[in-house]
């Protein structure tokens, strides 16, 4: 209801103005985060910290065995911080959209829509979390080490591959919180299902595909394109093949997959919105 | 007779306020079943590598995943339940209304939680564990003696949770803020409950150490109970978690009345 009929000329300065307005709003609320430093270090922390506990978990299954579904403790990792990395961005740049529901519930939906800045854009900036930085690192500390660890042959194609798998990731997994935001305007008090998908998402990344069903596989695979977040471009950097057998050129597919993503959530985004009925019964 | 009565009644509307969202409860139960396919597979592997891993054989290993995932909600293994609501009656100053009631706070918290644990377990627990037995071969037993214990054993996990959840909360009289202090006692039942591993997986002395704190009474115990697995039986591992559920409620008791006495409450 708010969007009506985007005229071409004017679709390319709202995308310019929701992202102005969502860095205003950010900026905002980095702001009044730092106003408490002791704060905001202990969160940064204790994300840091809980985040980790995946990986202490992996670090203690390698105690017990060398390798697991055939990949060794730096491959597991160099997929682990992949992950991590690409869902800690989301996470931090879009992960507060999955409060649709709640503000459907208590009523504020309507003053986002009443203000002239794209509802997408206030509702991701709202309450943005800084401390969510603390995933990022840890995700990042864990790939460096990998990356260390696994001694490749770094060509610049290999660092590109590297960087646009991470940032392809980043925006799918953007892709299924804002998915998921918009199917609360439908089903308000489901907003858990979301979870399935993106921290069950991240924590399924973080282990080789060989470890899974074909059948599982194949679902994130081509019903939800999970795998194009890493598993594909992984693989390929590790020289390792991938289990359904797909050709081989769909591991350099996933910004493609990544814009395709963008365009279908952008579909759904303005259909749930233009679904959304007020509260006030 | 009274006080039995009265707890009876806000356990009841606990029950009934979390048995209110529906719509809720089935989201729950989708992301639980897909968080135990997700560690189910990586258990397969894990064990298949190391058959008679931390003493279980690979369909023991699954039935620890879904009673993992069955008893999430129910145990608060991720923290919530009364913890949010509790500290934020204490922040804003509220819990001096609730100490000039003729009840007992620790026990009409505890009640209203067994209420709300009662919910999550039929609620959220019986459908993810009963599709993960039909996906996978899990070594559920068919006595229903083992059941019997299994549940005093559960129902023993949610009273250590809330005694620990409990003395978490009443630290928010000292600190204001206790954010930080509710991301701690989340980090520490995730890790030493043994919902991402199981602790008879964890190495040498660490493991040792893990099998002993109060966090293992609200998953691991339970789970060896089922299984049969307890060291030293059964009956080991109720008396292992009643002592801690004593112990714990005994020193919340003594937290609450230092905070009660010492603290002037918030805004007055």
């Amino acid at each position: 209801m708010a969007d009506g009929t985007p005229r071409p000329r004017a679709v390319l300065g709202d995308a310019v103005w929701g992202v102005r307005a969502y860095g205003f709003i950010v900026a905002m609320w980095v702001r009044s985060t730092m106003a408490y430093r002791a704060s905001f270090a202990m969160m940064l922390a204790a994300n840091f910290a809980t985040t980790f506990l995946d990986f202490a978990a992996i670090m203690i299954m390698f105690s017990q065995v060398d390798a697991l579904g055939g990949f060794t403790l730096p491959e597991v990792a160099f997929l682990y911080g992949t992950s991590c990395v690409a869902f800690g961005l989301s996470d931090l740049l879009l992960g507060t959209a999955e409060r649709v529901g709640r503000r459907v519930r208590d009523g504020t939906m309507d003053v986002l829509l009443t203000r002239p800045v794209p509802v997408l854009s206030q509702l991701a900036a709202d309450r943005f979390a800084l401390r969510r930085l603390g995933r990022i690192i840890q995700g990042s500390l864990v790939l460096g080490w990998a990356v260390l660890r696994l001694d490749l042959d770094w060509t610049p194609g290999r660092v590109a591959l590297l960087f646009s798998m991470v940032l392809s990731g980043a925006a799918i997994f953007g892709c299924v919180f804002v998915l998921g935001g918009a199917f609360q305007f439908w089903a308000q008090d489901a907003s858990e299902v979301q979870n399935a998908f993106t921290y069950g998402g991240t924590t399924l990344l973080q282990y080789p595909p060989t470890v899974f069903g074909k059948e599982l596989v194949r679902g994130v695979t081509f019903v939800v394109p999970l795998a194009f977040v890493n598993w594909l471009p992984a693989l390929r950097l590790l020289g390792r093949d991938d289990p359904l057998g797909l050709p081989g050129g769909l591991d350099f597919a996933s910004p493609a997959v990544a814009l395709l993503c963008c365009a279908v959530t952008g579909l759904v985004w303005r259909a749930g919105l233009r679904a959304y009925r007020s509260t006030g019964s | 007779m009274h006080l039995l009565r009265l707890n009876f009644a806000v356990a009841l509307s606990g029950f009934r306020r979390y048995a209110t969202y529906r719509v809720a409860t089935a989201a729950g139960v989708f992301t639980n079943t897909v968080f135990g396919f997700i560690l189910a597979y990586t258990f397969i592997a894990l064990w298949h590598e190391r058959p008679h891993l931390g003493g279980y054989d690979q369909s023991q290993a699954l039935t620890f995943v879904w009673i993992g995932q069955a008893m999430l909600a129910g145990a608060a293994l991720m923290g919530g339940g009364f913890q949010d609501e509790f500290h934020e009656r204490i922040r804003n100053g509220d819990v001096a209304i609730d100490l000039y009631r003729p009840v007992d706070l620790q026990l009409w918290w505890l009640a209203s939680d067994l209420g709300r644990a009662a919910f999550q377990l039929l609620g959220r627990g019986v459908a993810p564990l009963a599709v993960g037995a039909l996906a996978f071969d899990l070594a559920l037993p068919s006595s229903p003696w083992v059941w019997l214990r299994f549940l005093l054993a559960v129902w023993l996990a949610v009273v250590v949770s809330f005694a620990l959840r409990y003395l978490f909360a009443l630290c928010g009289f000292w600190l204001l803020d206790a954010t930080g202090l509710n991301a701690l006692s989340t980090l520490l039942s995730l890790f030493f409950s043994g919902m991402l591993l199981p602790l008879t997986v964890f190495p040498g002395a660490f493991g040792e150490v893990a099998r002993l704190l109060p966090w293992s009474a609200t998953l691991q115990v339970p789970a060896d109970v089922l299984l049969g697995t307890h060291p030293g039986g059964s009956a080991a591992g109720l008396a292992f978690q009643a002592g801690w559920a004593l112990v714990l409620l005994a020193a919340g008791r003594a937290l609450q009345t230092a905070a009660t006495r010492k603290v002037v409450v918030q805004g007055g």
